[in-house]
């Protein structure tokens, strides 16, 4: 199973596309490692830049509405998972990029928007990680001066594609 | 209660439900393209898994990047050619053979009614204008079809587009489709199928149809998907018509079996009068953002692209080239056409429309998906504007920097005659 948690990069935009988290260019790479430089290069939010510090310590991901939408490119999991961005968090998701994320064995927890909204009041804060308690389902923010506590929900299948690494084993133990 | 037709394709392929709201489905085919597949094949090997479920329910195409532009490119090729040899995959298109996956499968007849199909190709919904269940999946579920000839699905839920009125002069299936997802908004239809109906639907033919579905993902759609009626039959026909006793009728009548009862069950109803609808071009980085072409006739423009998996087939080529006829691109646009396959391509020339298209100055590439993505064949640069007939306007999606409005092949061509933004109507 993967490591889930850690130092939170705030993405206050919907609607971001698999195009902008790795754009078409890289898609004849073979292997998963090269795209690590190349995420969400052309991400447009404004403010955002893809060298920033979060480059090398943001282990999870929270953002708006739709994410993921677009192309099937699984490039774009594994854009976020070859930098250690194991864990998405956001009000909804296109589905093919969240098939991909748990097919991979990661995560992308989607939770209401209030609570989205109340964990974005933390996103100036200096530093904010999240814990992740799979097993209890719960999901700890902390900044310097505020701790959030968000309950979330996994599927039976989405939780077993996590405690079996992804669907390649999974399914080939079953099928 | 009654079913939806995705309900009955769900139904008759299920294999498993190992969690509730997870659906096992067994594969009727698995589409392969060169960007989303060597990764799958590459980890198979890795995990000594190098097998296929079935090498003839597995169709491969080389087609986003092709013939290959560089060194990775061309490595992406070898690794899907070798294994299409390898395990006697006998549908593999190769340079000279190979056209646009959306537009060349179902040329090639590999689709039916009531079939279950998956591509690692967000577009891959285009299928679903043949009453199939038709899926984009990312490359690990590709991974898992090729090796076991299944997918898992939640439970399908459906909104159903009704269709309706007299489709104006000018105005396409493209126009109608691009309403719809105005209407829908970007995410509108996550989780669902698009079932596409109603008298307009109806009397589309295939291409039409083909358009209709292939957009469907730009609202969220998990498919879009038409009813199989004698016009799904008459297409399929040189294909089926040994499985019906050369007897359409009876193809007509079994087709009825993949249609939603008058009794199903539907999230959300939509109903479009398309009596008054106008042109229309995407304006911004989301398809959802649409506007008349008549309200932003003053972009000028840079790139014409006509092909496409949305708009590349020869009913979209006539469309263009009737407004293109006898008159040339505007000074400084530069025109791109790839007929989206080698027969839409033959077909073109011996209509006269690629001379059309020549003397109008356009080049004319080989069928593939370069632009559409940008990937290869005419990628824009840092602040053009292109006006084109594909199904994607996202910000940097044909180039960095480069806006692109979506538009029909019509509305497109009578922009590059024009050199802005142009309501066909408007090119006399």
């Amino acid at each position: 199973m993967k490591k889930f948690g850690g130092e939170v990069l705030f993405l206050d935009r919907s609607d971001i596309n698999t195009d902008e988290i790795i754009p078409a260019k890289y898609l004849t790479e073979v292997k998963k490692e090269a795209l690590a430089p190349y995420l969400l290069e052309d991400l447009n939010l404004e403010g955002f830049d893809p060298a920033g510090k979060w480059r090398g310590k943001a282990r999870v991901v929270v953002t708006r509405d739709n994410f993921g939408c677009g192309s099937s490119r699984e490039h774009a999991p594994w854009a976020l998972e070859v930098n250690d961005i194991t864990c998405v968090i956001a009000s909804s998701y296109a589905r093919i990029f969240r098939q991909n994320v748990f097919n991979c064995g990661m995560m992308a927890i989607e939770l209401p928007q209030e609570e989205i909204e109340k964990i974005f009041t933390l996103a100036d804060s200096e530093q904010v990680t999240c814990e992740i308690d799979l097993d209890n389902k719960k999901l700890l923010f902390s900044s310097a001066d505020k701790k959030i506590e968000s309950p979330f929900a996994l599927s039976g299948f989405d939780e077993a594609l996590v405690k079996a690494g992804g669907w390649v084993e999974f399914a080939d133990a079953k099928y | 209660m009654g079913k939806t037709i995705t309900e009955k394709i769900f139904a008759a392929h299920l294999v498993d439900q190992p969690f509730e709201g997870t659906n096992v489905l067994s594969l009727d085919v698995v589409m392969c393209h060169e960007i989303t597949t060597p990764i799958a094949i590459a980890d198979l090997e890795w995990r000594k898994k190098d097998r296929v479920f079935d090498p003839k329910k597995i169709k491969a195409v080389i087609d986003h990047v092709t013939p290959s532009k560089d060194s990775k490119s061309a490595m992406q090729a070898k690794i899907i050619r070798d294994w299409a040899h390898r395990h006697s995959i006998k549908d593999f298109f190769d340079v000279g053979a190979n056209g646009v996956c959306h537009a060349l499968f179902p040329e090639k007849g590999f689709i039916r009614p009531g079939y279950t199909v998956i591509m690692g190709d967000s577009h891959t919904c285009t299928h679903g204008a043949f009453g199939a269940f038709a899926a984009g999946v990312g490359t690990t579920d590709l991974e898992v079809g090729i090796l076991k000839g299944v997918c898992a699905f939640r439970q399908p839920k459906s909104i159903k587009v009704t269709i309706e009125g007299t489709v104006p002069e000018s105005v396409y299936a493209k126009d109608i489709i691009l309403h719809i997802i105005n209407q829908l908004t970007v995410n509108g239809a996550t989780d669902h199928v698009i079932e596409f109906s109603g008298p307009v639907v109806e009397s589309f033919d295939m291409e039409q149809r083909m358009t209709l579905c292939n957009m469907a993902i730009e609202a969220g759609g998990t498919s879009g998907l038409c009813m199989p009626d004698r016009v799904t039959a008459q297409y399929l026909w040189p294909f089926i018509s040994e499985d019906y006793d050369n007897d359409i009728e009876s193809a007509v009548e079994d087709f009825k079996k993949w249609h939603s009862d008058p009794d199903a069950q539907y999230t959300k109803e939509l109903t479009i009068d398309v009596s008054e609808l106008q042109p229309v071009v995407t304006v911004g980085y989301k398809p959802d953002q649409v506007k008349n072409v008549k309200e932003i006739s003053d972009q000028k423009i840079d790139q014409v692209y006509i092909g496409s998996c949305t708009n590349g087939r020869i009913s979209d080529l006539r469309e263009a080239a009737a407004v293109t006829k006898g008159k040339k691109l505007a000074f400084g646009v530069r025109g791109i056409v790839s007929p989206a396959t080698p027969d839409i391509y033959r077909q073109a020339m011996k209509e006269g429309l690629i001379d059309i298209f020549m003397e109008a100055g356009y080049c004319v590439a080989n069928p593939t998906c370069g632009a559409c993505l940008g990937m290869s064949t005419g990628v824009l640069a840092e602040g053009e504007v292109c006006v084109s007939t594909t199904n994607r306007n996202f910000n940097g999606r044909m180039g960095k920097g480069g806006m692109v409005h979506l538009a029909s092949p019509s509305t497109a061509a009578a922009s590059g005659i024009k050199g802005h933004l142009t309501d066909p109507r408007d090119v006399v």
